[in-house]
């Protein structure tokens, strides 16, 4: 019996040696015995007898015997001769529970920032000149609750998040629904609960008492401190969004008290100086949490993270999420909510099937009531799965959900990392290739630097402070960007 | 598991999980059959080299232990009683023949009827 290394990425935190298991995602940590063994194997496929004989200096016979056979158990090495399993396609065979419904209720904006990517150069639907209403009405918005109410299917809980253009220029609408759906949902005997983004500038008073009376998630695209903020986030005259901006944060910030309030920065090649974006929004305007994302672009665009740009940016996201550990060691919050996100992701060990629930656990709905696989396709024929008010085609959700699995993207198919992002963005995919089914190879490093250093931050935690990650028992929910 | 350490949820269903998935990985668990040589007459068996398993372990059986064979299973006529039509039970107090070998009597066919 000839015994070889099976797939995983091993990784040391704490003086301890861990594995990552893939595809199971399952985490384990080592001793010495199966350090040994794994270090051997890892100079090439060996004989069990040869395997045995060179530990026998170091081990007891029996030790290495029981260490092989628990490797074997968690699928860390396998017998050369099996034929290694085909990637698994488990597709689901019936409608999954709608979690999140992303209700576009505007598709305006009283910002033109350069690279949004439903107005700006990359935009998959035009809603300036296109035949959807600018506005939702509240018939389409009621229709939409309902939808929400009835693809929750077993679930007990349902959860709208309201999206735009900018979502409260369309407030009249936002406001009616919310009550509607709160009393529709208690009739059906369900929770419902919502969220919003918005780019802050029309938070007036009225409207932050009403979303902190009815603990409606806030988050807040904003880029970081004026001069960053400034350089695309700007109204149509080209003047910056963020004097107008900070003074609404704050107020809000101030009385919304019921529900944490995260910002959401993009980056781009401009905008790139991570921990000093974290440092003005969390500590100078208050911030609970922020969250990070480069921008979603065609390749060559002036505002593109470029190649050299993912390696720096990665040193800067590395140097914050120590910042992070550092907290979390001694128990204080820090609001880099990209660990977050993915130390939770690590705790439950999900292998993803899709990189997020798009079309699956999460809708999005356009201002006319058509439904797409998320908000940022909300509009596109192509990647439509139906209405609110006439329901989604299963057909259409099952060829998407066949077409999309990751066992489809040959490169995932060696990664490591693929258990955790199994592609990425269709959206992103989709501006970059053209096509949703491609995987995202512009940021395969990126993303494997980034879950390293995340499953080192996890082994420490886990070694040092493992209270700490209880917080992380809970499923994970979807977000919104 | 001793040397293995299950750190995430994941790992740890995975412990619970495949105590049950590594008997499934092997072949069907069955008990182990009677040693029944395979008839001599009916493959060609040179000698008994082999158990009937391939392996080498029902060799060297205590001599007692030929006392079943030629019996049951094997055609060739034998001086053993005729255990489907007269003798049924002419076994049933030797369980083991190496050891309960002095167990067995003569069998008369006349004393059964």
């Amino acid at each position: 019996m000839t015994l070889g290394l099976r797939e995983f990425h091993p990784f040391e935190a704490a003086g301890r040696r861990y594995l990552y298991l893939v595809p199971s995602a399952a985490v384990f940590a080592l001793d010495d015995c199966s350090e040994a063994i794994l270090a051997e194997l890892g100079r090439g496929p060996q004989p069990l007898a040869e395997l045995t004989q060179t530990l026998a200096a170091r081990f007891d016979a029996v030790e290495v015997t029981d260490t092989i056979a628990e490797l074997q158990r968690v699928r860390a090495l396998g017998e050369m001769a099996a034929k290694a399993a085909p990637m698994p396609k488990i597709v689901p065979l019936r409608p999954v529970p709608l979690q999140t419904l992303v209700v576009n209720v505007t598709n305006q904006c009283n910002l033109a920032c350069t690279y949004c990517y439903e107005y700006g150069e990359d935009k998959i639907v035009d809603t300036e000149n296109g035949q959807q209403p600018k506005f939702m009405s509240e018939e389409t918005a009621r229709e939409s609750v309902e939808f929400a109410l009835r693809e929750s299917r077993e679930n007990k809980h349902a959860h709208i998040t309201f999206f735009g253009g900018e979502t409260l220029m369309n407030f009249p609408v936002l406001k009616s629904t919310i009550a509607y759906a709160r009393r529709r949902a208690a009739e059906v005997g369900k929770d419902i609960d919502f969220s919003l983004t918005t780019n802050a500038t029309l938070l007036q008073p009225d409207v932050i008492e009403f979303l902190a009376n009815q603990r409606v998630g806030v988050t807040i695209s904003i880029d970081g401190p004026e001069e960053m903020q400034d350089k695309f986030r700007v109204f149509n005259n080209g003047q910056g969004s963020y004097a107008m901006a900070a003074p609404k944060i704050k107020a809000l910030l101030q009385r919304h008290r019921t529900r944490p309030v995260g910002a959401r920065v993009t980056l781009t090649r401009q905008t790139l100086d991570v921990r000093r974006i974290y440092q003005h929004l969390s500590e100078e305007l208050g911030f609970w949490e922020v969250g990070f994302a480069p921008v979603t672009t065609a390749p060559g665009r002036d505002y593109a993270i470029a190649d050299q740009g993912f390696d720096h940016l990665l040193e800067q996201f590395r140097a914050l999420a120590a910042d992070y550990l550092a907290a979390a060691l001694e128990n204080r919050h820090h609001g880099f909510s990209n660990v977050r996100e993915t130390l939770q992701e690590i705790h439950h060990g999900h292998a993803k099937a899709y990189p997020c629930g798009a079309g699956i656990g999460l809708m999005g709905v356009s201002t006319d009531g058509r439904v797409a696989l998320c908000h940022r396709f909300a509009g596109s024929d192509d990647h439509g799965l139906g209405t609110v008010k006439d329901g989604v085609s299963w057909e259409r959700q099952q060829a998407f959900l066949d077409t999309h699995h990751v066992a489809n993207k040959t490169d995932c198919s060696t990664c490591w990392a693929r258990p955790i992002c199994a592609g990425g963005c269709y959206h992103e995919a989709n501006t970059r290739y053209g096509t949703t089914q491609a995987p995202n190879l512009h940021y395969c490093e990126w993303i494997r630097g980034w879950t390293h250093t995340c499953l080192e931050i996890y082994g420490e935690l886990a070694e040092k402070n493992p209270a700490f990650l209880s917080q992380f028992d809970d499923e994970p929910t979807e977000k919104v960007s | 598991m001793k040397h293995l350490t299950a750190i995430n949820r994941k790992a740890a269903r995975m412990e619970e999980v495949t105590k049950d998935v590594v008997a499934l990985q092997g072949p069907p668990q069955q008990p182990e059959p009677p040693h029944i040589p395979n008839g001599c007459s009916l493959v060609f068996s040179p000698g008994w080299e082999a158990d009937r398993n391939g392996g080498t372990a029902g060799l060297c059986q205590p001599v007692e232990r030929d006392l079943f064979d030629c019996h049951m299973g094997c055609f060739w006529p034998a001086q053993v009683p005729d255990q489907l039509n007269h003798a049924p039970d002419w076994t049933a107090k030797c369980a083991a023949a190496q050891k309960d070998w002095r167990k067995i009597d003569l069998i008369f066919p006349d004393e059964k009827k």
